[in-house]
């Protein structure tokens, strides 16, 4: 008896958007890497195309991260100077793109100034020549400034910045448009919200293909399930012709992850848990391994080995035959 | 819900008038008019005062092509007069429409599967249209065989019920609804279902009331398209709300707009 394959005819596919830009393009990169483009289920190559594989953006903190100490450690000294730490996350430990974080731009921490903050971004993009994403420290009002200043500093990179949230969004959608960079649209894990966001960017003729979405992830064992059906429900309306839910989607897995104290814990507080420098890359690699199954295109993640068994994962998805 | 704009047909005085004198204007303005509105097709209809129906309907498809980008609904009853548009659309079209009648169907359906068009059929056949749902749902069948005969998909075949004034013919239209209920279980995928919604409100008073709470009725039982009217803007909100409703489209706060520019 002959077996026909299911295939599902799709209507349409998810955008693409373009990080980086090369000298031709205007910026100082190596390389412009793009993200999106699937025209079917993640890794479902037999009834679609996935022309752009998921990437790893490792995460560089401007002021030394607080950090569960068996991460830091790994990372090692670098995690003092963030442009050292990008350029080890590039050499060794095989980032696609940094994501830099400018925790140190905190009005009750470092309290960087703008111009400080944009000068570590630049310290960055001289050390490596990956693209970047920057996002800010969280602070409503400080990040306006910090990011404007950033967005017309880096003029010409295409930068992907963050983050851009339903009751605060023109400031940075304006320092985007400006300085010629993608932009981060983030909902609390609610996906009409999250539509309704890329609309209000959109209207502000912001091009839906700079647009990138970020679900808000929760890690394993704190919620993630909740993400991955939103994701999933995201991508079908993505691929069934909704404009507004096609865009790529980043995830903060590192974030998430480390939060987790099964992740840090150590072996003597938890026996029954294991050996924490097993399970901390692991709880890491798995909250990716995740969200690549409900459609994420960029992970933010941190732990090198977790980006080693994630990179070889997304391979072996790769594959078509 | 798709919405066919029903608005460039030769009943129209404007538009027969158009289409004699062969005066792009009125139709071209009609086609902005009506996608701006929201409209998903644009049908095109010569009228019954059009001597040549063939050149007319070529001459339609190519000026309203010429502004407009929607997909066209090639509505007439003479075939040659939509074979020789089909040849001309740039877009997949939609033939309106073929009766559950074999001649025509052995006319129309290997026309469509070699042009890649979709079909109205209508449920009905020589004898007219049948009084209640049961009957209906016996024609509706012979054309989903004829669809699986001819190879064309199960998704580009639109099955319309008939929909008839609600001031002489009341009890046809929830015998409609019910039909439209059945037809969505005739094959797997299923057909589509399709309204000449307009038709509903024929000389009744307020027609805009009764055709947007019949268009919401039909999307409950599974109605897919209906030709109507793309500017009356309650109607627009209407088909917005629906899909939003059904779990069709993923609400937003803007869920009317992004209905209406999509």
């Amino acid at each position: 008896m002959a077996v026909q394959l299911l295939k599902e005819r799709y209507a349409s596919q998810v955008g693409t958007v373009v990080l980086g830009a090369t000298k031709e393009q205007g910026g100082t990169r190596s390389v412009s890497i793009t993200v999106g483009g699937e025209s079917a289920l993640p890794f479902q190559h037999y009834e679609g195309s996935i022309p752009n594989r998921p990437i790893i953006a490792m995460e560089v903190v401007d002021v030394e991260p607080n950090w569960p100490a068996p991460l830091k450690s790994v990372l090692g000294d670098v995690v003092k100077d963030p442009a050292l730490w990008a350029k080890k996350c590039v050499d060794e430990w095989d980032a696609d793109v940094i994501y830099v974080k400018l925790e140190g731009a905190d009005p009750d921490g470092a309290n960087k100034s703008p111009e400080e903050c944009a000068k570590v971004v630049k310290d960055i993009l001289a050390a490596v020549s990956v693209p970047l994403i920057v996002v800010g420290c969280g602070d409503v009002e400080k990040d306006h400034d910090v990011m404007a200043k950033v967005a017309e500093d880096a003029a010409g990179e295409n930068l992907l910045l963050g983050v851009a949230e339903q009751e605060d969004y023109k400031s940075l959608v304006a320092a985007c448009l400006g300085g010629g960079h993608s932009i981060i649209a983030r909902s609390p894990l609610d996906i009409n919200i999250c539509k309704q966001l890329n609309i209000l960017i959109t209207e502000m003729n912001m091009p839906a293909d700079r647009i990138v979405i970020d679900p808000m992830i929760a890690g394993l064992g704190y919620g993630i399930e909740y993400v991955y059906s939103i994701m999933e429900r995201g991508r079908m309306g993505a691929l069934q012709g909704d404009k507004m839910l096609a865009m790529p989607m980043i995830c903060t897995v590192g974030f998430e992850s480390w939060r987790a104290k099964e992740a840090w814990a150590s072996e003597e507080d938890f026996p029954q848990w294991g050996i924490q420098a097993e399970r901390g890359p692991a709880w890491e690699a798995m909250t990716a391994a995740a969200l690549i199954q409900g459609g994420a295109d960029i992970l933010c993640m941190r732990h090198p080995q977790a980006v080693q068994a994630t990179k070889k994962h997304i391979e072996q998805l790769m594959e078509t035959k | 819900m798709i919405i066919i704009g029903e608005r460039i047909n030769g009943m129209f005085t404007d538009i027969g008038e158009a289409v004699k004198t062969k005066n792009p204007k009125p139709l071209q303005e009609w086609a902005i008019k009506q996608k701006e509105g929201g409209a998903h097709y644009i049908d095109l209809n010569t009228g019954p005062s059009c001597d040549d129906r063939v050149a007319g309907m070529k001459w339609m498809v190519e000026v309203v092509q010429e502004v407009c980008d929607l997909p066209l609904v090639l509505d007439s009853t003479n075939y040659d007069a939509i074979e020789a548009g089909l040849k001309l659309c740039k877009k997949p079209a939609m033939i309106n429409s073929v009766p559950a009648e074999r001649p025509k169907i052995e006319r129309v359906f290997p026309m469509a599967v070699e042009h890649n068009a979709q079909i109205i059929g209508l449920t009905m056949n020589e004898k007219g249209i049948p009084k209640n749902a049961d009957a209906r749902v016996a024609l509706a069948m012979e054309l989903v065989a004829a669809a699986d005969e001819f190879g064309l998909p199960m998704e580009d075949l639109f099955i319309d019920p008939l929909i008839l004034p609600v001031n002489v013919a009341q009890d046809h239209v929830p015998e409609v609804l019910e039909a439209i209920r059945q037809i969505k279980f005739l094959a797997d995928p299923a057909p589509r279902t399709v309204l000449g919604l307009s038709n509903v409100s024929q000389k009744s008073p307020d027609r805009p009331l009764l055709n947007r709470v019949y268009l919401a009725m039909a999307a409950a039982c599974g109605l897919d398209a209906a030709i109507a009217d793309a500017n009356d803007d309650s109607l627009m909100e209407t088909a917005a709300s629906v899909e939003i409703l059904l779990n069709q489209a993923i609400y937003c706060d803007s869920y009317v707009k992004v209905y209406r520019t999509r």
